[in-house]
């Protein structure tokens, strides 16, 4: 049974003339569970918009968004919120890491919505991702790669069945870009989560078997391309 | 547990603007406290300050300077009471009252007053159950033949005049010291000195009453008047009424050169009656002060959430329900003004201390900054549940932050 089954998916925004313009126009995606999917998307084509829809953050216009049993597209604002804390992990391009808490606490809001926040387990996880000896530092006080290394540490606090991954290695340098990614992976697998990563950059796309581009799915993104 | 993380990184973050505002908010709790509790508790002082008399016959005049300046042995004395007058008094109407004790003033050392009595004033309860103890040595000596030269001194006086057990001192002229003044050749010895009482008594130097009638350099002719009788009436209620309605047909209907005060504690309420505007203007700028500070959250917080709307709208991806962020921000406004209520009670114990060392060492009068008082309860209750009523307006803004347009940093 797959973990993610999206259909009939369409979001559209309102563009400056209030005129309707649609971004994403899916008829059909799957993901199964600890599946690890890159999808291919250039700049505009509605890739974080995808995920965002994934996440319940956006309200899809029309079509079914099932996350582990539950249509994220009709769920309520709480339940959206319910499911998000319980079954996803969102990796930003940007990090999006909270600039006033240390690490550890960083890693401790990642599972204190669904549960309660456990300092063992977020030790654990920064361990995890060679953080040891920068719990109490700031994100202002890591390096880029670093502070990829939070975020991705706490993506994986809530024990989630899917990790979304927007542009994780856009703002490293291709050193880091590497390390960031091959980490990336290996905890989602280790966690038995399932890895959605969207990107522009061949070079994160080559490592992955199952890459696809974006187009193939969103019928409105190949407009786009046109 | 998350709640608070968020809460104490906010409050933290915004220190010197969380400081400034709980500041605010703890003079105005800090204040209205005060002037709660000050009114209070002067006012009950002051009613008991009453020295274990009832009533109090004077020379024809206000009868409140008469009450200040028997009790509380402040403002000027009104007159005097000749010695045929009071003679009448103690004679003609005893069935009137239980026991009348005679005071004369007139005389101070460096500001503090000397004042003549009998001994039987210190028989008297001055308030329910204790009666005026001697601290060291005895009292003066007085009978119906003999006085000595002796004082027995309030605590404060001893210790403010530096004054012990054989000293001895010369009286000035006059309810005032004046600096340069000459001083009365007659010399005392202090033979007693009382414990404190928390009354204006402790501010008083006792002498025989004869030694204040018969001082070196006052008029002989006047040496049998006093100045006021302090009168305590009888214990039964109606003999009590009775005796208190007698005496002011009696005089103040009856005479035209006396005053009775048929309750002290009456002429000070009608006292603190007359000011009861100035306390209602403190207590006004103490609401104000209040209201301006719960404002000062709204604002201190209001104006953050602009740069906290990325923060919200990171924690709603991480799974945060609006009801969290909205909780944060109510919760963040109350412990604002939490905050607030402790430097409150810190004002409040200045301030309360303050005043009572000033009334203290002015009046006589103790003030009990530590006793519990309800509006010490009531203040701070208030004062959380209106900064967190507060910060409903920008926790409602908090509530509405658009998660997917505040995720991308603002430049």
């Amino acid at each position: 049974m797959s973990l993610l089954k999206i259909r009939q998916l369409i979001k559209s925004y309102k563009a400056p003339g209030g005129v309707r313009h649609t971004v994403l126009e899916v008829p059909e995606f799957s993901l199964e569970a600890g599946q690890q999917l890159a999808l291919r998307g250039a700049s505009g084509t509605g890739k974080t918009t995808f995920l965002n829809c994934i996440a319940g953050i956006l309200r899809p216009d029309a079509g079914d968004i099932e996350l582990a049993g539950q249509n994220i597209a009709i769920a309520s604002e709480s339940q959206r919120d319910e499911l998000r804390a319980q079954h996803i992990g969102y990796i930003f391009q940007t990090f999006n890491l909270l600039q006033g808490y240390t690490c550890l606490e960083n890693v401790l809001l990642g599972m204190s919505f669904s549960g309660p926040a456990n300092t063992q387990q977020a030790t654990a996880l920064l361990n995890r991702v060679g953080l040891a000896d920068r719990m109490d530092y700031r994100p202002g006080e890591l390096s880029v790669g670093q502070q990829q290394r939070v975020a991705v540490a706490r993506a994986l606090a809530n024990r989630p069945n899917l990790v979304l991954a927007d542009e994780p290695t856009g703002n490293l340098d291709p050193q880091n870009a590497q390390e960031a990614l091959q980490l990336i992976r290996e905890v989602c697998r280790e966690n038995t989560a399932a890895l959605l990563l969207v990107s522009h950059d061949q070079g994160v796309l080559d490592q992955f078997e199952d890459c696809h581009d974006l187009a193939e799915i969103n019928k409105a993104a190949k407009e786009v391309a046109k | 547990m998350t709640i608070w993380m968020i809460i104490r990184n906010s409050l933290r973050h915004h220190a010197l603007s969380t400081g400034i505002t709980a500041v605010s908010i703890g003079l105005g709790c800090g204040l209205l406290m005060s002037v709660w509790v000050v009114n209070f508790q002067t006012q009950r002082a002051f009613k008991n300050v009453t020295g274990g008399f009832d009533s109090i016959l004077g020379p024809r005049g206000s009868q409140l300077q008469l009450v200040l300046n028997s009790l509380f042995h402040m403002d000027s004395s009104p007159g005097l009471v000749k010695a045929f007058d009071y003679r009448l008094f103690r004679e003609k109407y005893k069935r009137f009252y239980n026991r009348a004790v005679p005071i004369a003033v007139g005389d101070n050392l460096k500001g503090y007053r000397i004042v003549g009595t009998t001994l039987e004033l210190f028989e008297v309860e001055h308030s329910p159950g204790q009666k005026y103890e001697l601290a060291a040595g005895e009292k003066f000596i007085q009978n119906a033949t003999q006085w000595n030269k002796e004082a027995v001194i309030g605590h404060t006086v001893a210790v403010q005049l530096g004054l012990g057990i054989n000293d001895t001192f010369q009286p000035y002229h006059g309810l005032n010291f004046t600096e340069g003044q000459m001083p009365h050749k007659d010399i005392y010895t202090v033979t007693g000195i009382l414990k404190p009482s928390g009354t204006p008594a402790d501010r008083v130097i006792w002498i025989p009453i004869e030694g204040l009638q018969q001082m070196d350099g006052h008029d002989p002719r006047f040496a049998g008047d006093v100045s006021a009788v302090l009168i305590q009436m009888s214990d039964n209620t109606t003999a009590r009424a009775f005796g208190m309605n007698s005496l002011d047909s009696i005089y103040n209907k009856g005479t035209d050169h006396l005053t009775f005060v048929k309750s002290n504690e009456d002429v000070v309420a009608r006292l603190f009656d007359q000011f009861a505007w100035a306390e209602s203007v403190l207590r006004w700028v103490a609401y104000l002060v209040a209201v301006v500070a719960a404002a000062g959250v709204l604002a201190s917080i209001y104006n953050t959430m602009n740069e906290r709307r990325r923060e919200f709208a990171i924690l709603r991806a991480l799974g945060a329900r609006r009801s969290t962020i909205f909780s944060v921000i109510v919760m963040e406004s109350a412990t604002i003004a939490a905050l607030g209520v402790l430097i409150g009670f810190g004002v409040y114990a200045i301030i309360l201390l303050v005043a009572e060392g000033t009334l203290r060492n002015e009046i006589g009068v103790s003030l009990h900054p530590m006793e519990p008082h309800k509006v010490m309860l009531i203040v701070p209750v208030v004062m959380v549940a209106f900064g967190a009523l507060v910060g409903i307006i920008p926790a409602a803004k908090a509530y509405g932050t658009d998660v997917s347009k505040n995720l991308t940093p603002q430049s």
